[in-house]
């Protein structure tokens, strides 16, 4: 057994703690933001983890490894920000200790520019 | 491999749980993305890379089945 094996299942073990504190974190935060927030992404960093775990114990694997490992990347993000996207607009209740609110604050300005511009418009004509 | 399967279940208690839909779907995601980490696992316990590409099309599926629910939660089908 050489020392690359032993490294990698270390690192396994470290990915699949980070699986399993994600999805403590899934059970006990408040809302359903702070879910997204706590599952997607201490179980990318898992996933990706275990994966270069697998990587450093069997070498010769790289190729498809490499491939899960950017895909992983790239699509759990996405799905994590549509899904607090769509649960946004649906009027999904926040917690109540938010402070903040930066998106609303946002639509706001713009719905308030809109009005500003088509008064400037009717003026005109 | 045994600390991913208390993963999958805790995100299965959240499933059944959730109060909200996104719950459910955060939930659903988790699960899918642990197996991915089980399913790579299992290949290097069997030692076939074959099992790999098992994996690659169920992230991909998963991917898919989470943009598709949240797109009909946005604006209905």
């Amino acid at each position: 057994m050489n020392i690359l094996a032993i490294i990698g299942a270390f690192v396994t073990l470290a990915g699949s703690i980070f699986l399993l504190l994600g999805s403590v974190g899934l059970l006990r935060m408040p809302d359903c933001y702070n879910r997204i927030q706590a599952g997607t992404k201490a179980s990318t960093l898992g996933t990706i983890l275990s994966f270069a775990g697998i990587l450093l114990i069997m070498p010769g694997w790289w190729g498809k490894l490499l491939i899960l490992i950017i895909s992983v990347i790239l699509t759990n993000p996405v799905s994590s920000h549509v899904l607090a996207r769509a649960s946004y607009h649906k009027r999904v209740p926040l917690t109540k200790a938010t402070l903040v609110d930066k998106y609303q604050e946002e639509e706001e300005y713009i719905a308030v520019k809109d009005q500003h511009k088509e008064d400037q418009n009717n003026d005109q004509t | 491999m045994g600390i991913m399967l208390v993963s999958i279940i805790l995100s299965i208690i959240r499933f059944v749980k959730g109060p909200c839909y996104t719950d459910r779907v955060i939930a659903f995601d988790v699960m899918t993305i642990s197996s991915l980490a089980i399913i790579a696992g299992v290949a290097y316990l069997s030692g076939r890379v074959i099992y790999l590409d098992v994996a690659m099309v169920y992230g991909i599926l998963s991917f898919l089945g989470v943009l598709v629910v949240a797109r009909y939660m946005e604006k209905g089908l």
